[in-house]
């Protein structure tokens, strides 16, 4: 290094310490007039929220009440603008964030607390852990013996209606719902003077358990509420699948089902009426799924 | 035909070539599933070794499936070239690997060469390829389809666009399909996966898409993926498309749990060619998917690689437009990781070029499996190095009625921009004139979806 350039260094150095930088080494200051949302008292908003997704992020757009219009007719995530060719960083970490819920609902488990306070007790699928159940459907669908005896010594014998609870894809669903789907689901049959077995609740569950379940307790109807595989959208989703004397090996077709139980598309507590309704029909026409006229 | 080795002092000996094309695969789920998986992975390399020292005609003499009860089957044997066939059948496979990847071993000699390859075959060499083995062989070979325009010439790189809404509003459909043209997005394709199968919603989109291609005057094709029966009556009652859809399975038994049989097929390719909009002579389309066979239970005791070739071999017999693998929409019991499925990808984008036909792929996750973005990302720069002739679009990502996640608009412009590769020339020249795309670069305006509603649009 010559010595004029190490005192050139040195003089910036310490202009820069001074707060004045030498006007040929100012550059323009990087500023971007995006909308991006503000921290309100001390904390940042969250990310996941509709009025997050609902922002035009496009810069400079031709029309931006235009991109407002089509944003209104379509859950997708359009009107979003680039960074380069790759996404901006509020639209990269929504969709990540979004994918992390639907992620945690999976593979978390249902809290004890949540079936002590709704009086469930718990058995298991066949499976033995998580991966076990995302891996062996064939698991899922089956008890054990042990289990079938739980079952047969716990619940009460030869119901009408045996409904249960089950994580399926998501424990999440079952947490956000069956605080209100369960009591209106047991309420709405007792108006209708029907009868109910031992409610309790499958960990590790595929649909096809309720076969098992229906066998080992003679139920004439079995109807299980059970967290849906999460999407982007929501990660609260439950379904109930109700089948007249199911058996195990049945075609899927004899399945009635109740789908998309959550607060932005069947309310809980409205899904637990109409699933009574549904088991009330079933019992007088003695049949289920693509059998049964609705 | 020898089908024991040793390994490390140890003696493995299989039973069948179907048990030895099941072991030598890479760990997958799926194979775990159908309880036909390697049990270590020593056991797993010994299978290997022993599929490297069959020959080709081992391979071909055993079909996954037998000929007396599976048309896929006898499709694929009928159609081997006797004299290309008798140039390799006494090669072993791991000749047959060393032969393709060889610097003398060009794409016109890999092309004649698969007139006398059977599935089995292209899933048995597959067994032995490294994934840049298979990005690297794949990449010798460009297979070309024209439908409006043609695809697949080398240097290029397309989309599907997939414009999906929950509900099938036609303007929220309008609105996804507006803002993937704006990126860049659609040169192979605008397609979208129905939540109705009905023919008059089918028809509905068909007749808008058809609307916004003809106003806009974009060089592309159009299709709405219904069921292939639904797809045909809205044809045969005026509905404009320019490729009938239908997902296909490596066995006639998986065909049928699709609803279609091989002659609903043939019917399909007849209409078009009276009463279809396209130009060109490939007018079909078929996805596919390691597992499919095993989840509807029609897999015949065979791994999902050689389930999935025999697919390929199905779709060659009808010279469609596009092929794509949807791998990662399967779920964990059949791909469990992204490690899993960027292996599948690259298997299946490989075993079909070797087979002759257009393929793409569907770089995507679901929700309940071990994979995200990230893994995504990686996996389509692979197949874009490997010149696979196209992805699919979603807007970021997130597909809001099949609840997946695939490639964002954005990506295919991003991997274009890094390894110099371009649209469909006729589509380029069109994004050039609507100011979306410069020298192969996405402008400042691209993204601005109301570039085309703003001026009198729908």
């Amino acid at each position: 290094m010559t010595d004029e350039r190490l005192v050139q260094l040195i003089t910036e150095a310490v202009l820069k310490q001074l707060g004045k930088v030498p006007a040929q080494c100012s550059q323009d200051e990087i500023v971007f007039s995006d909308n991006s949302m503000k921290a309100v008292d001390g904390i940042l908003p969250d990310l996941t929220t509709p009025a997050n997704k609902a922002q035009v992020t496009v810069k400079n757009p031709d029309d931006k009440d235009a991109i407002a219009q089509m944003k209104t007719k379509t859950s997708a995530r359009i009107g979003i603008g680039k960074a380069g060719a790759r996404l901006k960083t509020n639209t990269y970490l929504t969709l990540r964030a979004d994918h992390a819920g639907a992620r945690d609902a999976v593979f978390r488990d249902v809290s004890h607390d949540f079936l002590k306070e709704m009086k469930l007790f718990s058995v298991d699928t066949m499976c033995s852990s998580r991966n076990e159940h995302l891996t062996r459907p064939d698991l899922g669908r089956q008890l054990s013996d042990d289990v079938k005896r739980e079952l047969k010594s716990k619940c009460q014998l030869s119901p009408r209606v045996q409904i249960y609870v089950s994580d399926g894809l998501s424990s999440q669903a079952i947490e956000a719902n069956i605080k209100d789907t369960l009591p209106a689901l047991l309420d709405g049959l007792q108006g209708f003077g029907i009868g109910t077995g031992t409610p309790f609740f499958v960990r590790y569950g595929r649909v096809a358990a309720m076969d098992a379940i229906s066998e080992t307790l003679d139920a004439e109807v079995t109807c299980v509420l059970i967290g849906e595989r999460p999407g982007l959208a929501t990660a609260n989703s439950m379904s109930a699948y109700i089948a007249y004397r199911a058996t195990v090996g049945m075609p899927e077709s004899r399945r009635t089902v109740v789908s998309n139980i959550h607060s932005g598309g069947i309310p809980p507590v409205e899904a637990g009426a109409h699933i009574a309704q549904v088991i009330k029909t079933m019992l007088e026409a003695k049949k289920s799924g693509v059998d049964l006229q609705l | 035909m020898i089908l024991k080795t040793r390994l490390a002092g140890h003696t493995y000996e299989f039973k069948s070539v179907k048990e030895v094309m099941a072991k030598a695969n890479e760990q997958k789920s799926g194979d775990i599933l159908a309880g036909i998986a390697a049990e270590s992975d020593s056991e797993r390399i010994a299978a290997k070794e022993v599929l490297a020292n069959l020959l080709m005609s081992d391979l071909r003499n055993n079909p996954a499936v037998d000929y007396d009860i599976d048309d896929v089957t006898r499709m694929d044997q009928d159609g081997v070239n006797a004299s290309v066939y008798n140039r390799i059948k006494n090669m072993t496979v791991g000749e047959f690997r060393e032969w393709i990847l060889d610097y003398n071993t060009k794409e016109d000699d890999l092309k004649a060469i698969s007139k006398g390859l059977t599935a089995e075959m292209i899933a048995g060499v597959t067994k032995l390829m490294s994934n840049l083995d298979l990005v690297y062989a794949a990449n010798k070979i460009r297979i070309h389809s024209t439908c409006n325009t043609t695809a697949g010439i080398r240097g290029t790189f397309s989309t599907r666009l997939q414009p999906n809404h929950p509900t099938d509003d036609i303007e929220g459909i309008t609105a996804s399909l507006f803002e993937g043209l704006s990126y860049g997005c659609g040169d192979m394709l605008v397609g979208l996966n129905p939540v109705n199968d009905t023919i008059s919603s089918c028809s509905e989109i068909l007749k808008r898409f058809h609307e916004v291609k003809t106003k806009w005057q974009i060089p592309t094709q159009n299709c709405v993926l219904a069921h292939i029966t639904t797809q045909i009556e809205a044809v045969k009652q005026g509905a404009p498309t320019d490729l009938i859809f239908q997902s296909i399975a490596g066995s006639q038994k998986g065909n049928e749990a699709f609803g279609f049989t091989t002659d609903i097929i043939r019917e399909a390719d007849a209409l078009l060619r009276v009463k279809g909009t396209a130009k060109g002579e490939n007018v079909l389309y078929f996805e596919t998917g390691q597992g499919s066979e095993l989840s509807s239970n029609a897999h015949y005791g065979a791994d999902q690689v050689t389930m999935e070739a025999r697919c390929y071999a199905y779709a060659k017999q009808f010279k469609p437009f596009m092929v794509n693998t949807v791998v990662g929409f399967i779920g964990p019991e059949y791909l469990y990781d992204s490690k899993q499925v960027i292996r599948a990808g690259l298997e299946d984008h490989f075993m079909g070029k070797l087979t002759g036909i257009p393929m793409g792929c569907d770089c995507c996750y679901t929700n309940h499996m071990l994979a995200d973005q990230n893994d995504l990302e990686i996996l389509t720069l692979s197949l874009a190095a490997a010149g696979c002739n196209y992805v699919i679009g979603v807007p970021a990502s997130d597909d809001v009625m099949l609840n997946y996640q695939s490639n964002s608009y954005q990506d295919a412009a991003a991997v274009r921009e890094i390894l110099g590769l371009r649209p469909i020339r006729e589509f380029e020249i069109w994004l050039e004139k609507m100011g979306i795309m410069e020298n192969g670069k996405l402008t400042p305006i691209a993204g601005d979806a109301s570039i085309f509603s703003g001026k009198g649009g729908f």
